[in-house]
């Protein structure tokens, strides 16, 4: 009965509009990405080097698909998590709104089962979205750039990782990029249970990245107190896989905070999902 | 009548509170196999809240819910495999097909429905061609019987149908009526059936019970309750001043509740009828046509008024 209804959520959400306009999203952005890159990619390319220029000299296909692929890793891991939310924010407060919960809960299965239905789902949906963006962002940007080594810039300074060793780090960072998304899908099904209209979920997830960024960002001591706990702040560590050497405690101490908020906020999705009397 | 004195539904001093609002106070009944059980109260009775409580939509705060002999907090899935219900209106996903609503909701029965069962009950709803359009494309009368097939899709015993024909026209209302009738007569299905349209109930529902307030008001046959009843009579005659006189004559003055220039409204029993109307007719009094009036509307609204 479980994979029956994790079935069904499946169709649901193949057969739902709304699903698609995240893949629609990152598509039109990212072909917009590479449409830049390749028009006025080495204008980009010296503008990152030119602190670099006087004392280093840089030889080979700089601009090429691996940095493109970094790059564009780095501006969407922050605005992929509302085209996730748009989606996994609607699996329970959806069904309230549209009335068919009426329905789903009076069949001959557990709400709990059935949570864990949409919960597999929405994470299938998350990773359908990060493998279509690392097939637009590695395949076709190598298609359309080549291959090379990759130039990344942190706070210590130029690290030039070479072309063989980099597979394996995308691989992983992409694995903790998707942690940190499963992570979102999580936060909006467990607010979506105490909602009963689908755009709530999806602005308070939003409003609590934002939120959590910004408390994670300010240099004030006492909120320094919690940074490290805040989800927001371990959401950008597949950047730690293009560090050298790997920062193996720092990329640890990410994956199980993100871990524990998962494990947390399904507890609590749980509990209020059994325990919710259905009004609508 | 119900076809055995098995109970499949018990409630026992039902109680529901949301917060400081208590919605269903004191809601006793049985329902027994073969029933067509009719389920009434005013608006804001607990009919539905009830109903949502029966199919484990909402945890009572009180009382004893029983179905098919067993309790419902202990063995939900055994209940509810048996179970089909439309609560309220049927929804269903818009943007799917109605044999894939159909699909969706059958695969989490607990039963194996293939697809030419899902083709055969969207036929006897009289929805055949029109399995593949999207549900956004339905009108409200499609919509029910549609809800009628999902409620049919697993074969269950008892079928719970909360306010079935709310929204929909003459039509409609006998059709569902009809399905409501094929059910319990060529299926032999059990039938709760809560409506705010009294005369429904009258017409289909072997049994009853009437809440309002939270509470239990009656409960029984619907035949005995109604038989119970005075009925209100209305003669229409051509001399309306001796037709007065000669129901005082024989002690028949005090059942007269209204009178007009050519009617004469009474409160009596079925038996008396053919007695005032010899009376009339063997004195020269014209009686020129009687109507008896016993509605259920009018038995609700004593009760619930009381």
């Amino acid at each position: 009965m479980f994979w029956k209804s994790t079935y069904n959520e499946f169709i649901k959400i193949a057969a739902k509009p709304r699903s698609y306009i995240g893949i629609a999203a990152i598509t039109l952005i990212i072909v917009i990405i590479l449409f830049a890159m390749k028009s006025d990619g080495m204008n980009f390319i010296s503008f990152i080097t030119s602190s670099f220029e006087q004392t280093l000299s840089f030889e080979g296909n700089i601009l090429n698909g691996n940095l493109i692929a970094f790059v564009i890793l780095q501006m969407l891991i922050i605005h992929v998590p509302l085209l996730i939310a748009l989606v996994t924010g609607d699996l329970v407060s959806g069904e309230g709104a549209m009335g068919t919960i009426r329905l789903l809960l009076t069949k001959p299965i557990s709400r709990t089962k059935i949570l864990f239905s949409k919960y597999i789902a929405g994470c299938a949906y998350t990773l359908v979205i990060l493998l279509w963006m690392a097939f637009l962002a590695l395949i076709v940007g190598k298609w359309l750039f080549g291959s090379g080594d990759l130039m990344v810039l942190n706070s210590d300074g130029l690290i030039v990782l070479q072309e063989h060793d980099l597979g394996w780090r995308f691989l992983c960072g992409f694995s903790i990029a998707y942690l940190s998304l499963v992570m979102i899908a999580t936060l909006s099904l467990t607010l979506s249970c105490f909602s009963e209209n689908s755009i709530g979920p999806i602005v308070t997830t939003m409003a609590i990245i934002i939120l959590f960024t910004i408390i994670g960002a300010l240099d004030v001591p006492v909120l320094q107190k919690i940074q490290p706990y805040l989800f927001t702040n371990h959401m950008v560590s597949w950047r730690n896989f293009f560090e050298d050497p790997l920062p193996y405690d720092a990329i640890m101490e990410s994956a199980c905070i993100l871990l524990i908020h998962i494990i947390g906020l399904l507890g609590i999705a749980v509990y209020k999902f059994n325990r919710k009397d259905i009004l609508s | 009548m119900s076809d055995t004195n098995e109970k499949i539904v018990e409630i026992k001093h039902l109680e529901k509170r949301f917060g400081k609002f208590q919605a269903v106070t004191d809601v006793s009944f049985d329902v027994y196999r073969g029933d067509v059980f009719g389920f009434l109260g005013p608006n804001g009775a607990g009919k539905s809240t009830t109903i949502r409580a029966m199919l484990s939509l909402i945890k009572p705060s009180g009382g004893e819910l029983k179905l098919f002999g067993k309790n419902l907090s202990k063995d939900r899935n055994y209940i509810l495999q048996r179970i089909g219900c439309i609560v309220e209106k049927p929804d269903f996903y818009k943007y799917l097909s109605a044999e894939k609503n159909i699909e969706i909701f059958a695969r989490l029965s607990g039963m194996n429905v293939t697809k030419s069962k899902v083709h055969e009950i969207i036929e006897f709803v009289g929805l055949k061609g029109r399995e593949k359009d999207k549900l956004s494309g339905f009108s409200h009368g499609m919509k029910q019987r549609l809800g009628i097939a999902q409620t049919l899709i697993h074969d269950p015993e008892l079928i719970i149908l909360d306010e079935p024909t709310t929204g929909l026209d003459p039509q409609g209302i006998i059709d569902i009526r009809n399905l409501i009738l094929q059910l319990k007569n060529e299926r032999n299905k059990t039938v709760l059936l809560s409506s705010h349209i009294l005369s429904e109930i009258e017409l289909i529902a072997t049994r009853m019970v009437i809440i309002s307030k939270g509470k239990t008001i009656v409960q029984g046959s619907v035949k005995e309750l109604l038989n119970a009843q005075e009925l209100v009579v209305l003669f229409t005659v051509d001399n309306i001043e001796k037709a007065k006189q000669l129901l005082e004559k024989v002690s028949l003055s005090e059942m007269i509740d209204k009178v007009d220039k050519t009617n004469l409204l009474l409160h009596i029993s079925q038996e008396k009828i053919p007695v005032v109307n010899k009376l009339f007719c063997d004195n020269g009094v014209n009686v020129f046509s009687i109507e008896a009036k016993r509605k259920l509307e009018d038995y609700f609204l004593k009760l619930i008024n009381a």
